[in-house]
């Protein structure tokens, strides 16, 4: 009776697991087999090597996406904290407030950027009305920053609004019961108390701004190229699929290399909070 | 909270909302312009409605939206309830990391991926139009499936085991045990497993956009292809559409949860005062 | 002995609810000194006023005849053990104990020898490595005691601590917590609402009901000598019956002029009487000043506890011979076994065992332990 049980229950998950291998180990496998083939299906590492000449895009990518992602944390955390300490409805409101750009459409909420920041956009009609000289931002890395930064905004705040909330309030006065001053509150409990909150935080603003390609398309202007926009770019022709393959192999790795680092080092430094 | 606190939640909200309110603003411009307001109108919502893709494209985004949501919430729902069931550590702890594996890759990498397959596979059994509405499905139940695998898991595991057996001992088998016992107590992971896999799917561009075909066109996607050309307000027209269907959905669940959480402290009252 | 913290005129409301009215309260150095009461009596918003989580509507608070109102928590010489203990779960043992001297800034080699004196006091010797979230309740306790005692403080406020230990813990830990503030010497402001923990370990026994404090006083003044019906019926347990004050030590209730030990009442007024009830004895019908029947019997190992039926009204007695249910029997009364009181706000409302029962008292403190 028992064995049976256990059989029929392990059988209803074996469609999901056919499914995974059909559709993401498989796919990720291709990625693998085109980064290291030519079109015609011989091995190379000739893509690998032609990295070399994304070197500039790569360090582009890099940059600007952190420098969004720090400008999210610097911005969002202290937005975070304070919604965590308003009144529980004042709390959800806030939390409704932010909910709403996100579930708005990336495309759009990029796009009311540009509606904003075009040569002929709202703030440049503004200036000139006013008789001053008109910014260029469209097509600066200003701009794609910026976007980057307003788009995954929300995504930054919400997991560290979770984390904060979630601190038992008698132990931040416990602290300061025990001589910590407002400031040693805050370092000494509560960011790294939240330091769960400040990973998920960080990967999911870095993560979607390493890879995209609207956002530079449309606030780049198309002057400079990001990951997205190479990888994008290698899939519209066949015959460089193989690069766009390697591409991604090593955009990919690079993420889940630093997931995995992050993971790390929040598991060993508060693996017993779960408890 | 404290001015400074309030000054400061104030001017970020406001800078946040500011391109929002422009462009549900400008989508009643009644020029072309897009840097000034010349006077109230709805001539762009009657261009967007005049043409016929907007309304394809938002049938091809529900009908997509519901078959992959219901689709990657049967599937995942049984995974969520069998994985637990493998008794090997390993075996399971596999299994839930590929599983996750495109909640965390970039949705670019896990689309090129996917289009790679699907272009290879198709051209292998001589198809001529690799990519359409069947890829574009599969796609989305895959990046789908995560989400309602990491809402419906931690109900399985919170279940009671000896729930089962008191049903169990009641006379239920082992099936009738699952549907009757089991379910109900998983459900509200099942529901907003679905909600979040129907939301992820209509929201989708990156994947989406490697993954259909020219038959298929998604909301998205319709909005990438008008924003490749001029910059003109039918596209701030359908914008704000999309953000008020948005905002009533948000509404909607707000009410629903809190009549949820009335109903709860009800029971819960109830079951104090019987104690009592 | 010197006065180191006084509240004057303190008053406290919450979204217009008033928990603390008027609050007099001086606090002698190297006292142990319990605040009790039911919960909502404000006897924890007292303990947060003194600690610095909270600020008065009114009044003044003082600290060694400094005026520290407006001093925040961190600057204050008072720390304090929180109910649900507040570890800081991203810190271990020793990490946790030593919190306050690292923000101090002290070395390694003056933080090492401390924290390693503090576990010794609380018996948490060998303890340093260990991660306080797998600790049990009863350790993660001692942990909070050590981590609040190893900068000096001058007093150690203490909430509830013991609320979530089990009885045989509980005990254990009250001895101890004696024990320890004996041998630091540091003021303890221990806040509870189980009557007994306070008798047994305070030097004094403040205690609140609405926002107010009934009653200040060495616990076995507070027992024998109740100062209202209210501090009678909730230290202990006590029949409390409307009398009339005839003379100076003489006193009628329940139909029966008794000779007591209290004076200073003006002729016939209307008094509260408390009467223990390990303090009545139990005789037959002739020799009893008052009779009545007996309506039920529980057997307690120590005694009986029998209530009876006097002329409508309930007693509880406590006798170790056993007597029958329906049995009609006589009662003695000692003189010095009866207590007057003034009559009071919560005259009637307590000190009838018509409707008592073992488990609703057992409800109503559970009750009170989860607020």
């Amino acid at each position: 009776m028992k064995q049976k049980r256990t059989l029929s229950g392990k059988i209803v998950a074996y469609p999901h697991v056919l499914w995974s291998v059909l559709f993401i180990m498989l796919p990720l496998l291709f990625v693998l087999y085109f980064a290291f083939t030519t079109p015609d299906g011989a091995f190379t590492f000739d893509n690998i090597i032609a990295l070399g000449n994304h070197k500039a895009t790569f360090a582009l990518s890099v940059s600007l996406s952190l420098l969004a992602t720090v400008f999210c944390f610097l911005l969002g955390y202290p937005l975070a904290y304070f919604m965590a300490q308003a009144s529980p409805k004042k709390q959800k409101l806030l939390m409704t407030l932010l909910m709403l750009p996100m579930w708005t459409n990336l495309l759009i909420r990029t796009y009311s950027m540009m509606a904003l920041m075009d040569d002929a956009g709202l703030i440049n009609s503004l200036l000139s009305a006013l008789h001053l000289n008109t910014i260029r931002m469209i097509g600066t890395k200003g701009a794609v920053v910026f976007g980057m930064a307003y788009d995954f905004f929300p995504y930054m705040v919400l997991p560290l609004y979770t984390t904060i909330s979630k601190i038992d309030k008698s132990v931040l006065e416990a602290a300061s019961d025990l001589g910590a001053s407002p400031a040693g509150v805050m370092t000494k409990v509560v960011l790294p108390l939240s330091s769960s909150g400040i990973i998920s935080g960080v990967t999911m603003v870095f993560v979607p701004s390493i890879s995209t390609f609207y956002i530079s398309q449309k606030l780049g202007g198309g002057t400079f190229d990001l990951l997205g926009d190479a990888i994008e770019r290698q899939f519209q022709n066949v015959n460089t699929y193989n690069v766009g393959a390697a591409i991604s192999l090593v955009m990919m790795i690079l993420v889940l290399l630093s997931l995995w680092v992050m993971n790390r080092f929040t598991d060993s430094d508060e693996g017993g909070t779960q408890a | 909270m404290k001015t400074l606190q309030k000054i400061y939640t104030f001017l970020i909200f406001f800078i946040l909302y500011i391109p929002i309110v422009v462009l549900v603003l400008f989508s009643f411009n009644s020029s072309g312009n897009t840097g000034s307001m010349t006077g109230l109108s709805l001539y762009w919502y009657r261009e967007l409605f005049a043409t016929p893709s907007t309304f394809t494209a938002l049938k091809n985004t529900l009908i997509l939206a519901l078959s992959a949501s219901v689709i990657s919430t049967l599937l995942g729902t049984a995974a969520a309830v069998g994985i637990g069931k493998f008794k090997n550590k390993a075996v399971r702890g596999a299994v839930l990391s590929v599983t996750n594996v495109p909640m965390m890759n970039p949705d670019i990498v896990t689309g090129i991926s996917m289009m790679l397959l699907f272009v290879l596979v198709g051209s292998l059994i001589g198809l001529k139009e690799k990519l359409g509405f069947w890829t574009i499905l599969i796609a989305h139940i895959t990046f789908c499936l995560p989400y309602v695998i990491l809402s419906v898991r931690p109900r399985v595991l919170g279940l009671n085991r000896s729930l089962s057996e008191a049903a169990m001992d009641l006379g239920c088998t082992p099936v009738s045990a699952f549907f009757r016992v089991e379910l109900p107590a998983i459900m509200p992971g099942i529901v907003s497993g679905f909600i979040m896999a129907f939301t992820l799917s209509l929201d989708d561009f990156v994947i989406s956009y490697f993954t259909t075909g020219n038959d298929f066109q998604t909301l998205p996607l319709l909005i990438y292809s008008m924003t490749k050309k001029e910059v003109t307000p039918d596209i701030y027209a359908l914008s704000t559409l999309m953000i008020a269907a948005v905002l009533i959905l948000l509404i909607l669940s707000n009410v629903a949860e809190s009549k949820g959480k009335n109903k709860e402290n009800e029971t819960s009252a109830k079951a104090a005062e019987r104690i009592g | 002995m010197k006065k180191l913290i006084e509240l004057k005129n303190v008053s406290k409301a919450f979204d217009g609810e008033v928990v603390l009215d008027n609050l007099n309260l001086d606090i002698y150095d190297q006292q142990f000194i319990t605040l009790l009461g039911p919960s909502g009596c404000g006897k924890t918003t007292t303990l947060r006023l003194v600690g610095g989580f909270e600020t008065p509507d009114s009044g003044d608070i003082y600290f060694d005849g400094q005026r520290i109102n407006d001093v925040p928590s961190y600057k204050r010489q008072i720390n304090t053990v929180f109910q649900k203990y507040a570890l800081f779960p991203h810190l271990n043992v020793f990490e946790n104990v030593a919190f306050s001297l690292r923000l101090q800034k002290k070395g390694i080699a003056e933080i090492a020898p401390r924290v390693k004196e503090m576990l010794e006091l609380v018996a948490l010797k060998g303890f340093e490595r260990k991660n306080v979230n797998f600790l049990s309740g009863g350790q993660q306790q001692r942990v909070a005691i050590a981590r609040a005692l190893i900068s000096h403080p001058k007093v150690l406020l203490l909430d509830e601590p013991l609320g979530a230990l089990d009885l045989k813990l509980r005990k254990d830990m009250q001895n101890e917590l004696k024990k320890i503030q004996k041998q630091t010497g540091i003021t303890f402001i221990y806040v509870t609402h189980d009557q007994e923990e306070a008798l047994s370990m305070s030097d004094v026994v403040v205690v609140m009901a609405d926002g107010r404090i009934q009653q200040i006083g060495a616990p076995t003044d507070i027992y024998n000598e109740p100062k209202n019906a209210f501090v009678a019926d909730f230290i202990g347990e006590s029949n409390i019956v409307d009398g009339v004050m005839e003379e100076d030590l003489k006193v009628t209730f329940s139909g029966h002029t008794f000779t007591c030990v209290d004076k200073g009442f003006a002729p016939k007024e209307q008094v509260d009487v408390v009467v223990r009830p390990e303090d009545v004895d139990v005789v037959s019908v002739e020799q009893g000043m008052l009779t009545g029947v007996v309506t039920s019997v529980t057997f307690k190992g120590v005694h009986y506890e029998i209530i009876v039926d006097i002329g409508g009204f309930k007693w509880m007695i406590q006798s170790t011979d056993f007597v029958g249910v329906d049995e009609k029997i006589g009662l003695y009364i000692e003189p010095d076994a009866i207590h007057i009181m003034k009559k009071s706000e919560y005259s009637g409302k307590y000190g009838d065992y018509s409707s008592f029962s073992d488990e609703l008292d057992e409800l109503s403190d559970a009750s009170a332990v989860e607020e």
